[in-house]
């Protein structure tokens, strides 16, 4: 994969357009997340009834990477259940840390998400792409401590 | 200018010497002689080779002292500008602190020299006061007076900011603490490589620098104390090479400065760091401020006229780095795009949140300079940007 993909145009429409890109009244779940690396700070919230997540959103500052890939994961999730959406979060983490279209198999399909593939290459990178998620997990988990990427 | 002296600086644009500079090949093949021709354990062995190791790490001590105005006992080798802060902090200053006693910080320092006092406040007892900046970004000067009272135990004062670039008047300010007999502590991590520094002229109680930052090696650094101020301080790590004698009742201390080096210290680095401190000697310390001034007054310009793209801070005196936002674009963003045309920039805090804070930004650019850098670096960064700034375009 080349450099230039990266930012396709996916990844830009949802950087410059975010999805579900507010805060929530009464979540039933809900997270904040830092990269100390950088300053990115994150919160998402989801209201999950019943064992389906009803709503997801985020709102927070960071790159083009990082709000991208949360705003694909609020449209990613909304309305399956909590395992799913872990069973997700489980395969974009192998995405990101290493996974390669070559090796695509039916399991590990991501649709539109795959967008999000060209960041494995960009090790210094990952961790935007991964805020997100590691702090949807954190509030699925309802962990105390907010969520960080280090 | 010297540019050719550095083989790392291929067709790129390094603009990341506030992180850590490149070494001229100086420097690189001094250790590799030290390695291949000289390696032996220091102050231990009676073989030539060691009485010849001993000899260099010395003279290297001698002429780190001499380069910055001291003289030999009371430069310290630590591991880089940190642990010299930190060994200020554990030797110095904590058997001093009682509760209620101040510790006097600046907001535009690094996180290096916030946390070792945050830190030693937890263990004592002691309150960490913090001097506040204007918009610009220079000191709250009256501020400062105000907090420089009888409770202060130590001020501990960025040379140059590593972020906004501003250079603080430390002679005039160390001046004014010891009038108030205040010792001061000057962070001189972004100062050495790019301004002459001396630390008799200064009167400086202590001074804290890295080799990596002045085209030295890393994992070698100097504490500079005064030596009435060493000779007091307990030591900050035990075992060997630090101690006169050792029963298993009493252990007495070796002199100044071996009290502070306990253990096998870094001899190839400070070896290596020597080679650079002769570097910047053959240039000299005035061209290579000179040099670096005029490629930041065109690189202040250049930058300035892009549109969107804010300058963090205008400081009285500006040295070593410009640090920007450039519209909706994150600085994570700008970076890799940079990266993609071989220009290597600092993108996120800098170690520096409270800074950020101040300045109501979660992370910014920055482009910092070395001795090699010319305008022609500046004119591809400044090509670069605007490009960069249509693409996140909000």
């Amino acid at each position: 994969m080349k450099d230039q993909e990266l930012y396709q145009e996916m990844i830009l429409d949802h950087y410059r357009n975010p999805r579900n890109c507010c805060s929530m009244e009464n979540p039933t779940h809900c997270a904040e997340g830092d990269n100390p690396l950088c300053g990115d700070h994150l919160e998402v919230f989801v209201k999950v009834d019943g064992k389906i997540i009803q709503e997801i959103n985020f709102q927070g500052s960071g790159c083009a990477v990082s709000q991208a890939s949360a705003s694909m994961m609020t449209e990613n999730l909304k309305g399956k259940t909590i395992e799913e959406a872990l069973k997700v979060f489980d395969k974009v983490h192998v995405m990101l840390t290493g996974y390669h279209p070559d090796e695509e198999s039916e399991d590990k399909a991501l649709g539109k998400l795959e967008a999000l593939s060209g960041v494995a290459q960009f090790p210094m990178r990952i961790k935007c792409a991964s805020l997100a998620w590691h702090t949807l997990k954190s509030a699925l988990k309802e962990e105390e401590e907010p969520a960080t990427t280090e | 200018m010297n540019r050719e002296d550095f083989p790392l600086l291929w067709e790129g644009v390094y603009l990341d010497s506030g992180a850590t500079s490149q070494k001229p090949l100086q420097v690189i093949e001094r250790i590799d002689r030290y390695y291949r021709n000289e390696n032996a354990n220091v102050h231990r062995g009676v073989y030539e080779l060691s009485a010849k190791a001993t000899v260099l790490y010395e003279e290297a001590r001698e002429r780190v002292a001499r380069f910055i105005g001291a003289v030999r006992d009371e430069i310290i080798f630590t591991r880089g500008t940190t642990e010299s802060i930190n060994m200020t902090a554990f030797s110095f200053a904590e058997p001093l602190m009682q509760p209620g006693d101040e510790i006097l910080i600046s907001h535009m320092e690094h996180h290096a020299n916030i946390v070792p006092w945050q830190l030693l406040c937890e263990r004592t007892g002691a309150v960490l006061k913090v001097i506040p900046i204007d918009r610009n970004g220079n000191l709250d000067r009256p501020a400062l007076s105000a907090l420089l009272t009888g409770r202060t135990r130590l001020l501990a004062l960025t040379h140059i900011s590593n972020v906004l670039g501003t250079v603080n008047p430390v002679k005039e300010i160390i001046a004014e603490a010891h009038e108030k007999g205040i010792p001061v502590l000057i962070d001189g991590a972004q100062a050495v490589g790019r301004t002459k520094v001396d630390v008799n002229d200064l009167d400086a109680d202590f001074y804290a620098f890295s080799g990596h930052k002045m085209y030295g090696p890393t994992g070698i650094g100097i504490l500079y104390g005064k030596k009435k101020h060493l000779e007091k301080m307990r030591p900050y790590q035990s075992g060997g090479d630090m101690i006169l004698r050792v029963t298993f009742e009493k252990t007495t201390w070796n002199e100044i400065p071996h009290k502070f080096e306990a253990g096998t210290p870094n001899i190839a680095g400070t070896i290596g760091l020597a080679e650079a401190v002769r570097y910047l000697e053959r240039i000299g310390m005035d061209e290579v401020e000179a040099a670096e001034d005029e490629v930041m007054s065109y690189a202040l310009e250049k930058l300035g006229r892009i549109e969107g793209l804010e300058i963090i801070g205008s400081p009285d005196r500006r040295s070593g780095a410009i640090t920007f936002t450039l519209g909706d674009a994150h600085p994570h963003d700008i970076a890799h795009e940079l990266a993609r045309k071989n220009i290597a920039v600092r993108a996120g805090h800098h170690c520096a949140q409270p800074l950020m804070n101040f300045y109501k930004v979660p992370a910014a650019t920055r482009m910092s300079l070395g001795l090699y850098n010319g305008k022609e670096d500046i004119d591809k960064l400044a090509d670069a940007l605007p490009e960069i700034r249509e693409k996140f375009k909000l």
